[in-house]
């Protein structure tokens, strides 16, 4: 029992409720928020050394014992990740303060933001199966809010899609909840793992499987992707990165966490599914990545190409593949926040999208010029940076798995996002400077602050990969041997 | 009885994928309310339709019907609810600001 795990819960839910009471008052809702932000990493920050010290915490909520109470649970991965969404949620919240505008502050921008939070870190600590899902319509629905506040008519017309779309894999979740709950009457994951473990996981267990995996990668936009590169083109800068950053996120850990602990025991159907929809996601990324000349799309489908990645190691699922996607995953949240708030820069002192009007930034904003360069390396991999190690450990744990052609195609991947993300810093930064459409005179403090800090974390991400490594090799342990997360749930 | 609500629900479901995949808004946004009868009924059915006294201790039977799938239920209504409660405000503002609810018009290949 430990009741620190309810904080990355409570502390943003409560703040989104008393933000609500001071609508018309900018700045105190922007303190709140930016305390708020601190307050929970400052939790997680504690949640993950406890997990260090004593091993995975868990929450028996009410104090009903599982299976029948809701629990939660926080073992290496989920604490990592609620801190990485955490930081990443406080540097997306910096770099708002100046960019997303009074109208939006004025309707609830805060509380929203908050809101989402809530969801992510619920998602990530809970050891519910309809919980999760309960969770994951928390921070759904605060998306639905973010994505179409502003009301202009593009952001109008892809709500209508997004929210279309989610509906529909909302349904299947719960349908899928329905079957489980059917075949094996639990909805706890510990207690699930151990009664599919000792059903035997065939024919009936399977659908359900691939049911799921249908639900998740629809959220997650592992091959199903088609609504992703539209809806997280139409938000500001602010709220695409924090998407782009955390909500495909957390349908990968649904993933990671469905297929690790509870469908773990019949790999030659389950896994090779995943294997398949993840390169098909790399190649198909990866067309997307090439053929758009706009930066947002360029962005998003980078974003396509790292879930494929990711999935790709959940695919091989060894030991080091395993470590490789806690790595990868966490590194990834990070870079590609920095990533698209370096866009959302770009677009904002080019005053366009489109590569073609843009040219010759790096005399006038040598600085950005320069981190968007070090950030495309980074995500593309480059040895002293952050994305280096996650990548290695992936394509090595693949290549001793004799995924040889997974492996080849994730490593032509990494070109392509190289290849991509230059093509936007040579079209946008080299080359003729050209009259820009408005350019401001400064740039927003908060804008500069916010991406120095993602930058340097990405950097320390880089350098101090050793450390990284270790917690998350200990996740990867956890993530190898579902019977330490079923002990430390089931233990009393 | 578990065979005639399977056979209900995918009726149910049958209706509701057809109406999503049609033109009009409004048809789609029934068609996910359809959907989402079908899956609360097979929330349902799921946990056997056994016969047994209401959920309710003050009753004294010898059994009970599983209480648990209710309360999924119960939580999933009212999140659905809200959700297309959210989706119909927004055709509504998406109709009066594009001026159609043909989805084929809604696609957006075209800059403002």
């Amino acid at each position: 029992m430990n009741n620190l795990l309810v904080f990355p819960l409570l502390i943003p839910l409560c703040t989104a409720a008393i933000l609500i009471f001071f609508k018309n008052n900018i700045p105190v809702q922007r303190w709140l928020s930016a305390l708020s932000l601190l307050a929970t990493a400052a939790a997680a920050w504690t949640i993950l050394h406890q997990v260090r010290a004593e091993g995975i915490q868990t929450l028996y909520m009410g104090g009903w014992l599982p299976p029948y109470g809701i629990v939660f649970v926080a073992d290496m991965l989920a604490a990592l990740l609620v801190l990485a969404t955490t930081a990443v949620g406080a540097f997306c919240l910096f770099f708002s303060f100046g960019t997303v505008g009074e109208q939006r502050e004025r309707y609830y921008y805060y509380p929203f933001f908050q809101f989402l939070l809530v969801g992510v870190n619920g998602s990530f600590l809970t050891g519910d199966l309809f919980n999760l899902f309960v969770c994951f319509e928390v921070m759904l629905i605060s998306s639905y809010a973010l994505i179409v506040l502003g009301g202009t008519k593009r952001q109008l017309r892809e709500t209508l899609k997004y929210i279309l779309i989610n509906i529909l894999s909302s349904t299947l979740f719960v349908a899928a909840v329905a079957y489980l709950y059917g075949v094996t009457g639990s909805l706890n994951m510990a207690d699930l793992s151990l009664r599919v473990a000792q059903a035997g996981q065939d024919g009936v267990l399977n659908v359900i499987a691939i049911l799921f995996m249908i639900v998740f990668s629809l959220k997650a936009g592992l091959f199903l992707f088609f609504w992703l590169p539209d809806s997280y083109s139409v938000p500001p800068a602010a709220v695409s990165a924090l998407f782009g950053a955390l909500l495909t996120k957390v349908g990968l850990y649904a993933l990671i966490r469905t297929f690790t602990l509870i469908f773990c025991h019949d790999p030659l159907v389950t896994h090779n599914w995943i294997a398949w929809m993840a390169a098909a996601t790399m190649i198909l990324g990866a067309f997307g990545a090439i053929a758009y000349s706009d930066v947002q799309r360029i962005m998003n489908y980078n974003v396509v190409i790292t879930v494929g990645f990711i999935a790709f190691g959940l695919a091989v699922a060894s030991k080091e593949t395993l470590d490789g996607v806690v790595f990868y995953l966490l590194h990834d949240m990070v870079a590609k926040a920095l990533l698209f708030l370096l866009g959302g820069m770009i677009v904002h002192l080019s005053g366009t999208s489109k590569l073609k009007e843009m040219g010759g930034m790096i005399k006038r904003y040598p600085a950005v010029g320069w981190m968007f360069f070090i950030a495309s390396l980074a995500i593309a991999g480059i040895p002293p940076l952050s994305g280096f190690a996650g990548k290695l450990l992936l394509i090595q744990g693949g290549l001793q798995e004799q995924y040889y052609w997974l492996t080849g195609v994730s490593l032509a991947s990494s070109f392509i996002v190289l290849y991509s993300l230059i093509r936007l810093f040579m079209n946008a930064f080299w080359g003729e400077e050209k009259q820009l459409a408005s350019s401001p005179a400064a740039v927003p403090k908060s804008m500069v602050w916010s991406v120095a800090g993602l930058f340097i974390i990405v950097i320390m991400m880089g350098f101090g990969s050793e450390w990284v490594y270790r917690l998350a090799s200990e996740a990867g342990n956890t993530l190898m041997n579902p019977a330490l997360y079923i002990d430390a749930v089931l233990k009393e | 009885m578990e065979l005639y609500m399977s056979l209900a629900i995918g009726v149910l479901f049958t209706v509701g994928v057809y109406l999503v995949l049609t033109k009009s808004l409004l048809r789609i946004i029934l068609g996910t309310s359809l959907l989402t009868h079908g899956v609360h009924l097979l929330l349902l059915t799921m946990s056997r339709l056994k016969t047994g006294a209401a959920p309710l201790l003050g009753q004294e039977a010898d059994v009970y019907v599983d209480p648990l799938p209710q309360a999924l239920i119960l939580t999933s209504i009212v999140i659905s609810f809200g959700v297309t409660s959210f989706f119909f405000v927004l055709a509504y503002k998406a109709y009066q600001k594009l001026g159609t609810d043909d989805m084929e018009q809604l696609r957006g290949k075209e800059d403002e």
